[in-house]
C-alpha cells in the first residue's frame, strides 16, 4: 500500500473501532484513535507477517504493551484476515475471547498484555532469542507515554541497550495524556528522547499521526548495535474532533449523538477519498 | 536411604542443567546477578552462549524469560526465592502463567535459608502465592536424588513451574532418582506407621523422618509422607490418609498460612475426619539464628515435631 491508501485504511479502521466501542459500550476510545496510524503502518506496510505466516519462526513480531488500545488492534487483525470480522460482534460479551486486553487465544496476538510495563521486556526476550539463534526477524513493541512511569520499562530499556538489540523497534504513542490528565503533570517522564539515548538507543522523533512520516521512520535502517525508539507525537482521540486531546476520552464511550456525528465525518472523509 | 554424602541441591541442579544444555541448545539460564549463589558458575563456563545475565532486575528476569520462551527457548530463571516470588510475582502471573510460556522459575536460597540476613531475604510466603496461580507447578526437592529426578522431568516438560530450593547440603531421603520423583502430583510414602501421619516437603522431610525415629522409641508409629509436588497435589493419597488417621501433622518451612498445611487442609476438610496440626513459621518476622537454631526454636526439627505429636495425642 502507498501512503494514500494507508491513510484511507486508517480512516476505515477508526470508523470500525468507533462503531465497535459504541456497540459494546466499552473501550479505550482515545487511546485507540491515538495509535491507529501506527498500527495501520505496521500491519499494512511494515510487518513481515500474514495470517498464514503467523506461526512461522521468521515472522516479525508485534507486541502491544499498551494493551488497553485493544479495539484498534482487533479491528486491524480482523481486516487483515487473522479471524472473521463477525467475530468482533462478540466483543466484551459473555465467554468471548475478544475482551478488553489482548490475549493469545486470538490469532495474531503474540503475548497477553494489559498490565503496563511488560511489553518492552517481553520484546527484549523475543529479540534476544533472535540474536541467539541468528534469526533475522524484527520485533516491534508499542508503549504508551503514561506507561513510561513503570519501573520495569526502564529495566527493559537498559537491557535492550546492554544487549545491543538492533533488531528491536519500540514505538511510544506520545499523546501527552493519561486517564488523570496531562502526563507531564501526573508523572513527568520527559525528556524521553534524552533518556532513551542515555540508555543506548537510537531515537527518531516524528508526528505519529502523519502516515508518510511513519512509513519513512519504519523504513530507516537500524543503527548497528542499537535498539530504535520511534517517539511518535500523537493526538489522543485523533480523528474525532470533539474527543481530541481530552483525557476524559481515555475510556469514554460516545453517546448516540456523538456516535452519529463522528460517523458522518468518517463517511465523508472516505467518500472524498474514493 | 543411600549412604552417599549430603549434597547441595543447587550444585546438583547445575550438573543437570549442564547435561541437558549440552544436548539442547534451547535450554538457557537467566540470572539476576545470582549465578554464584545459584551455584551456576560451572554452567556459565561450560555453556557461555546459553546464559543470559539481566542484572539485578528481577521483574525483567521473568518477563525476558517469557519472551525467550515464546521464541522457542526453554529458560530457567534463577533468583533468590524471596525476590522471584514477591518482586516479580505479577510478571509470573501475567507473562508466565497467563501467557502460558514455558519458563522454569528457580527460587534459590528459599525459605529461611538466608537466616541471619533477615526477613528481606526470607521467602516464607512463596508457596502461598505460587500455588494460587493457575498453570504453575510447584516443587521443593528434599534431597539430591529427588532433584535429579525432578530436573530430568523439568528439562523436557513444556509447562511452567516454580521450584524452591535452600542453601544447605541435604542428606539423602532416597537412594535413586526414580524412586524419589515419580511424576508431578505423586507423593511418596517414606515410612508406614499406624498411629499418626507426618506430611512434609523439601527440607522438612528429613526432620519428619527424624521425628518418626524419636516417636518410635516412645511407642508411636508414624507414617511419613513426602508431598514432592505441592501443585499438582496428590489429593488421592491425602484423601485416603484423612480417613485412616485421626491426627495428621504438616511440617513446612513457610508461614502457617496458605502453604503446605493449608493445601493439605483443603483436602482433609472436604474428604476425611482427621484432625490436622499445622506446624510452620508463625505470622511474624522470623527470629534471627542459623537455620538449625531457627527450626529448633519453632519446633520444626525432628525433636520439636516429635514433642508436638506426643503432646497433642497424649
Amino acid at each position: 500500500m502507498d501512503v494514500e491508501q494507508l491513510e484511507k485504511k486508517a480512516i476505515e479502521m477508526r470508523k470500525a473501532t468507533w462503531e465497535m466501542i459504541y456497540r459494546a459500550k466499552t473501550g479505550h476510545t482515545g487511546s485507540d484513535l491515538s495509535c491507529t496510524d501506527i498500527l495501520v503502518a505496521l500491519y499494512y506496510k511494515v510487518l513481515n507477517q500474514t495470517p498464514e505466516t503467523f506461526k512461522s519462526e521468521n515472522r516479525d513480531r508485534y507486541v502491544q504493551s499498551k494493551g488497553h488500545a485493544v479495539e484498534i488492534l482487533l479491528n486491524v487483525l480482523a481486516d487483515r484476515g487473522y479471524f472473521p470480522k463477525d467475530d468482533l460482534l462478540t466483543y466484551s460479551q459473555f465467554k468471548s475471547p475478544y475482551i478488553g486486553h489482548p490475549n493469545n487465544h486470538i490469532k495474531g496476538i503474540e503475548m497477553n498484555t494489559g498490565s503496563l510495563g511488560h511489553g518492552l521486556a517481553l520484546s527484549v526476550g523475543i529479540a534476544k532469542a533472535a540474536k541467539m539463534d541468528d534469526k533475522d526477524y524484527h520485533t516491534y513493541v508499542l508503549m504508551g507515554d503514561g506507561e513510561q512511569a513503570e519501573g520495569s520499562v526502564w529495566e527493559a530499556a537498559m537491557a535492550a541497550g546492554n544487549f545491543k538489540l538492533d533488531n528491536l523497534t519500540a514505538i511510544i504513542d506520545h499523546n501527552g495524556l493519561q486517564i488523570t490528565g496531562k502526563t507531564k503533570d501526573v508523572m513527568n517522564s520527559e525528556p524521553l528522547k534524552a533518556k532513551y539515548e542515555a540508555f543506548g538507543w537510537n531515537v527518531i522523533e516524528i508526528d505519529g499521526n502523519d502516515m508518510s512520516q511513519l512509513v519513512d521512520a519504519f523504513d530507516m535502517k537500524s543503527v548497528q548495535n542499537k535498539p530504535t525508539l520511534i517517539l511518535a507525537d500523537t493526538v489522543k482521540g485523533c480523528g474525532v474532533s470533539f474527543a481530541e486531546n481530552k483525557a476524559e476520552w481515555h475510556h469514554k464511550v460516545p453517546t448516540e449523538e456523538q456516535y452519529k456525528e463522528a460517523l458522518d465525518v468518517f463517511d465523508k472523509e472516505l467518500e472524498e477519498r474514493k | 536411604m543411600s549412604e552417599e554424602k549430603a549434597r547441595k541441591v543447587g550444585e546438583v541442579i547445575c550438573e543437570q542443567l549442564v547435561d541437558a544444555g549440552k544436548n539442547d541448545s534451547d535450554i538457557v539460564v537467566l540470572t539476576s546477578d545470582s549465578r554464584g549463589s545459584g551455584s551456576l558458575v560451572p554452567f556459565a563456563k561450560e555453556l557461555p552462549k546459553q546464559i543470559v545475565e539481566v542484572g539485578i532486575a528481577e521483574q525483567d528476569l521473568v518477563t525476558i524469560s517469557a519472551g525467550l520462551a515464546h521464541s522457542g527457548k526453554r529458560p530457567f530463571a534463577v533468583s533468590p526465592a524471596a525476590f522471584l516470588t514477591m518482586r516479580s510475582i505479577e510478571q509470573v502471573k501475567v507473562d508466565v502463567s497467563y501467557s502460558n510460556t514455558n519458563v522454569k522459575l528457580l527460587g534459590i536460597s528459599g525459605g529461611n535459608s538466608y537466616s541471619v540476613l533477615g526477613s528481606t531475604h526470607h521467602s516464607l510466603q512463596d508457596l502461598a502465592i505460587t500455588r494460587a496461580i493457575p498453570n504453575l507447578e510447584v516443587y521443593m526437592p528434599c534431597d539430591q536424588y529427588q532433584t535429579i529426578g525432578l530436573f530430568k522431568y523439568l528439562v523436557k516438560s513444556d509447562k511452567p513451574a516454580y521450584i524452591r530450593i535452600g542453601k544447605k547440603a541435604l542428606s539423602n531421603c532416597y537412594s535413586n532418582p526414580e524412586e524419589a520423583f515419580v511424576k508431578p502430583g505423586k507423593a511418596n510414602v517414606l515410612r508406614n506407621g499406624k498411629d499418626v501421619a507426618l506430611v512434609a516437603m523439601g527440607e522438612t522431610v528429613p526432620e519428619a523422618l527424624k521425628a518418626a525415629d524419636l516417636l518410635e522409641k516412645e511407642g508411636i508409629k508414624a507414617t511419613v509422607i513426602d508431598l514432592v509436588s505441592l501443585k499438582p497435589l496428590d489429593t488421592e493419597l491425602l484423601s485416603k490418609i484423612s480417613n485412616e488417621f485421626s491426627d495428621i501433622y504438616t511440617i513446612e518451612e513457610h508461614s502457617i498460612y496458605n502453604g503446605i498445611g493449608s493445601a493439605v487442609a483443603e483436602v482433609v476438610a472436604t474428604s476425611g475426619s482427621a484432625k490436622l496440626h499445622i506446624l510452620g513459621f508463625p505470622d511474624a518476622p522470623a527470629i534471627a539464628g542459623t537455620q538449625d537454631e531457627v527450626f529448633g526454636y519453632y519446633g520444626l526439627d525432628g525433636a520439636g515435631i516429635a514433642q508436638n505429636v506426643e503432646k497433642s495425642i497424649s
